[in-house]
């Protein structure tokens, strides 16, 4: 990060804030254009990542990060926090929180003066997300709640345990990382195909995204779609079938698939792997609760997130 | 109609999925020009990097040069790798590449539109176009009757049920009422009213876009946006350069003919326009109407209008020539480069409250901007020195450069022993609260024309009252002589600061 790295040992809420602003002031911008607070409930194996990845999306939605990070086992019960604001990274502002000790059963009360006034609130759980994210108390004072079914142990069981906690503004990154794949096979079916009879969904085996797919092919067509594993990575392939009408997009090793459709030329589509910084942008750019994502989650086959 | 619509896996709550044009493609007249080669091809990458183009869009380039696929494709390369807002990326390109192709022909002959038809049939079953295409006439207007003509005789204007053809155009669209209604009913002739896409670009902008959104998505500034709080409106754009090597299309033209009967009444009418019954093309095209019809010229044109040509003089610190001095400008030449006008809205709404528009070049600096001026308070409980360094309320928006908002208003200074007044100003910075660069207005007016969404293109009856609205004063300008000289780098003749003042007003310096 370019810009300066405060740290502040054994301090408060009220203290980061403070500082925050006179950081803020001494930079000669105000923090009048941010745009939400993000909460990163993170651990020393995902905060970094996490936290790098929410500076690079603060480009596109200015806004204030606190990744708190809960060390019950620390001895000693204190707050110490990392701070860096503005720069050349972006125009954010960031508070890295490690909360040691019995400290750590409390982050809500750390979270609180930190939140901006006004503005929305974004929970995101890199890996491990409680039952029901909506009822945490982090969760709580967020209106969207982002989770990783895919960042986790075992990312099936958490996929189902994402359905079954699921409340309107909730979204998993595994729904995010297929936008681009969801957005190709629907420009696929703008050229008229007449009726579809079946589709197919090929794809890594383990991977949570394949479910929702396939959810959400079955929700819209109609029809019986099938799922069937392998390598991957992600998702390789997709076939739409029209009665003798075949349309397949299938994904390259460069990130370009290949669109094929029975007596028409194929053509390239981009469709690259993005990062995760790209995820959180995308699901930053709305609070309201994401319908089309909920109908997937609430559909998928439990029998078909075996691990 | 479209296919969207039956399109199973599109969903209106599925936010998430950008609306990408369906199968289609374009012809682009005028292959080799700034417009062409600065905008319309790096827009079109833009827009297949950002994932809006669909798979199978094609470019075909129709020009009179001897040139090949390859040869026109490398044009295209160019001027996508030098001007492209988003990163290049090689499979992007990879794909558009496959979709060009090159007609070479002379825009006069008829054989040629018979090779652009066949190219946009093969086109239609090896790339999948599906018969949907756009012509982008990106040539200068004097060549639009002849292509025109060409396009209906050859039926490549036609469309059949299912797909479309549409017609670009871009400014000017005449340079009077007469010509202006010539040019609609010869574009009428060969394309219906929904398929003609008048280009302005301004109207493209995020800021400009944003002022019906500020105005009607919020509640606080509405009661105030009428004659019994807002003193006069002031419309600016203002550019620092001169003619900049095109004088053959300014001279003649003018800053009024180039910016107020385009840019400026359509901001103006954004500005005035009750609010319209929803944000569909079409009703916001009936208030745009209404509000133009609504407005009135000053009894005396000479006392309220002010015309000019930039002087040489220094400009930010650099020597500059005037306007009669630059290349391609006969000395005797009469066209303004500076115009400002007072508009009087005639409507329970504004009626009293003066619009003035000017534009110029070579002025002290580049800027765009629409700035409400608000009435002073009715009784002031200060001291009069208290006051004294207050000024008008104001609200502007500012187009352009660093898109933004900003309120004026007076606040105590601190630390003082009696209570002291003085003007601060809240901005509101576009930059700061959404960072991603916005799109050039060339991809978003593209994208509509592809996916045939109107409502940021102004249709004829608009185009004709803006010229109704510009005639009488041309008409009277053109009576009066030479346009009066301005320093250059400054805010125009005096002329213009006489014409405000002489309604007890002045010009903000924007």
């Amino acid at each position: 990060m370019a810009a300066t790295m405060i740290r502040l040992e054994d301090t408060s809420g009220g203290a980061i804030v403070a500082t925050i602003n006179r950081e803020r002031s001494r930079l000669g911008s105000s923090a009048t254009g941010m745009v939400l607070t993000l909460l990163i409930m993170g651990n020393e194996e995902t905060q970094a990542d996490a936290t790098a990845a929410a500076i690079t999306a603060a480009r596109s939605h200015p806004m204030r990060i606190v990744t708190i990070v809960p060390r019950p086992t620390d001895p000693g019960t204190r707050l110490d926090a990392e701070i860096a604001v503005g720069g050349d990274d972006g125009p954010g502002e960031v508070a890295v929180l490690r909360l040691r000790g019995d400290l750590a059963e409390h982050a809500n009360s750390v979270a609180v003066p930190l939140l901006l006034s006004d503005t929305p609130v974004v929970a995101y759980w890199p890996s491990l997300a409680p039952a029901v994210p909506a009822d945490d108390p982090i969760g709580r004072h967020a209106q969207r709640r982002i989770t990783n079914a895919t960042g986790a142990l075992d990312p099936m069981r958490e996929l189902l345990a994402r359905q079954a906690g699921y409340r309107n503004g909730d979204t998993d990154l595994a729904w995010t990382r297929l936008t681009s794949w969801r957005s190709v096979l629907a420009a696929a079916l703008d050229q008229p195909v007449g009726e579809l009879t079946s589709a197919q969904v090929t794809g890594e085996h383990g991977n949570p995204s394949l479910p929702l797919l396939t959810s959400w092919l079955r929700q819209r067509l109609g029809v019986p779609v099938t799922l069937a594993w392998n390598a991957g990575p992600g998702v390789t392939s997709v076939i739409l079938q029209a009665g003798d009408i075949e349309i397949s997009v299938v994904r390259g090793e460069d990130s370009v698939a290949t669109m094929s459709r029975t007596s028409v030329a194929d053509t390239k589509v981009p469709l690259p792997r993005r990062d995760l910084a790209t995820l959180l942008s995308e699901e930053l750019r709305r609070m309201n609760p994401d319908e089309a994502y909920e109908a997937a989650i609430s559909n998928i086959d439990e029998s078909e997130c075996k691990s | 109609m479209t296919a969207a619509a039956a399109n199973p896996l599109r969903d209106p709550l599925d936010y998430r999925l950008p609306r990408v044009a369906g199968p289609c493609g374009m012809v682009l007249f005028g292959v080799t020009g700034d417009l062409a080669t600065k905008k319309v091809m790096p827009a079109i990458f833009d827009l297949a990097n950002r994932g809006l183009l669909p798979p199978t869009f094609a470019l075909v380039g129709f020009a009179r040069r001897d040139w090949l696929d390859e040869d026109f494709t490398q044009i295209v390369h160019d001027a996508v790798r030098e001007h492209s807002r988003t990163p290049f990326r090689e499979e992007i390109w990879r794909q558009l590449a496959e979709g060009i192709r090159f007609v070479a022909g002379d825009l006069a002959d008829p054989a040629a539109y018979q090779d652009l038809k066949a190219a946009i049939a093969e086109l239609d079953v090896s790339r999948g176009t599906l018969g949907n295409h756009a012509f982008y006439l990106a040539i200068p207007p004097g060549l639009f009757p002849m292509v025109l003509k060409h396009l209906k005789e050859s039926s490549l204007a036609e469309s059949h049920p299912g797909t479309w053809r549409r017609v670009v155009i871009e400014k000017p669209f005449g340079h009077d009422l007469v010509s202006a209604t010539e040019l609609n009913s010869l574009v009428g002739e060969v394309f219906p009213a929904e398929s003609v896409f008048r280009i302005d670009h301004y109207l493209g902008k995020e800021t400009v876009q944003n002022i019906l959104t500020v105005r009607f998505a919020n509640v606080m500034y509405e009661p105030l946006w009428n004659s019994n709080y807002v003193d006069n409106v002031q419309i600016t754009m203002a550019e620092d350069i001169g003619i900049a090597g095109r004088a053959g299309y300014y001279d003649g033209i003018g800053a009024a003919r180039d910016v107020i009967q385009n840019h400026l009444l359509q901001l103006l009418a954004l500005t005035a326009m009750e609010k319209p019954l929803s944000f569909s093309s079409e009703d916001v095209r009936l208030e745009k109407e209404k509000v133009l019809s609504a407005i009135t010229l000053p009894t005396q044109i000479d006392l309220h209008t002010s015309r000019g040509q930039y002087a040489s003089g220094w400009q930010g610190g650099i020597p500059v020539r005037g306007f009669l001095e630059e290349d391609g400008i006969p000395p005797t030449s009469m066209t303004d480069t500076f115009a400002a006008i007072r508009l009087n809205v005639e409507n329970r709404r504004w009626a009293g409250v003066p619009f003035y528009l000017r534009t110029g070049k070579r002025l002290g600096r580049r800027v765009t901007e629409v700035a409400i001026v608000f009435k002073r308070a009715q009784h002031l409980p200060f001291a009069q020195t208290a006051v004294e360094e207050l000024s008008n309320n104001a609200f502007v928006f500012r187009i352009q450069p660093d898109e933004s908002i900003t309120v004026k208003f007076g606040s105590k200074v601190p630390n003082t022993s009696s209570i002291e007044v003085r003007d601060v100003t809240m901005d509101f910075q576009y930059r700061d609260s959404f960072v991603d660069s916005s799109p050039e207005a060339y991809e978003r007016l593209i994208l509509d024309v592809l996916l045939g969404d109107p409502p940021l293109f102004p249709r004829p009856r608009e185009v004709e009252l803006a010229w109704q609205i510009l005639d009488p004063i041309l008409n009277r300008w053109a009576e009066q002589g030479r346009p009066e000289q301005y320093v250059s780098g400054g805010w125009g003749p005096d002329s213009a600061n006489e014409m405000i003042a002489r309604d007890g007003r002045q010009w903000r310096r924007p």
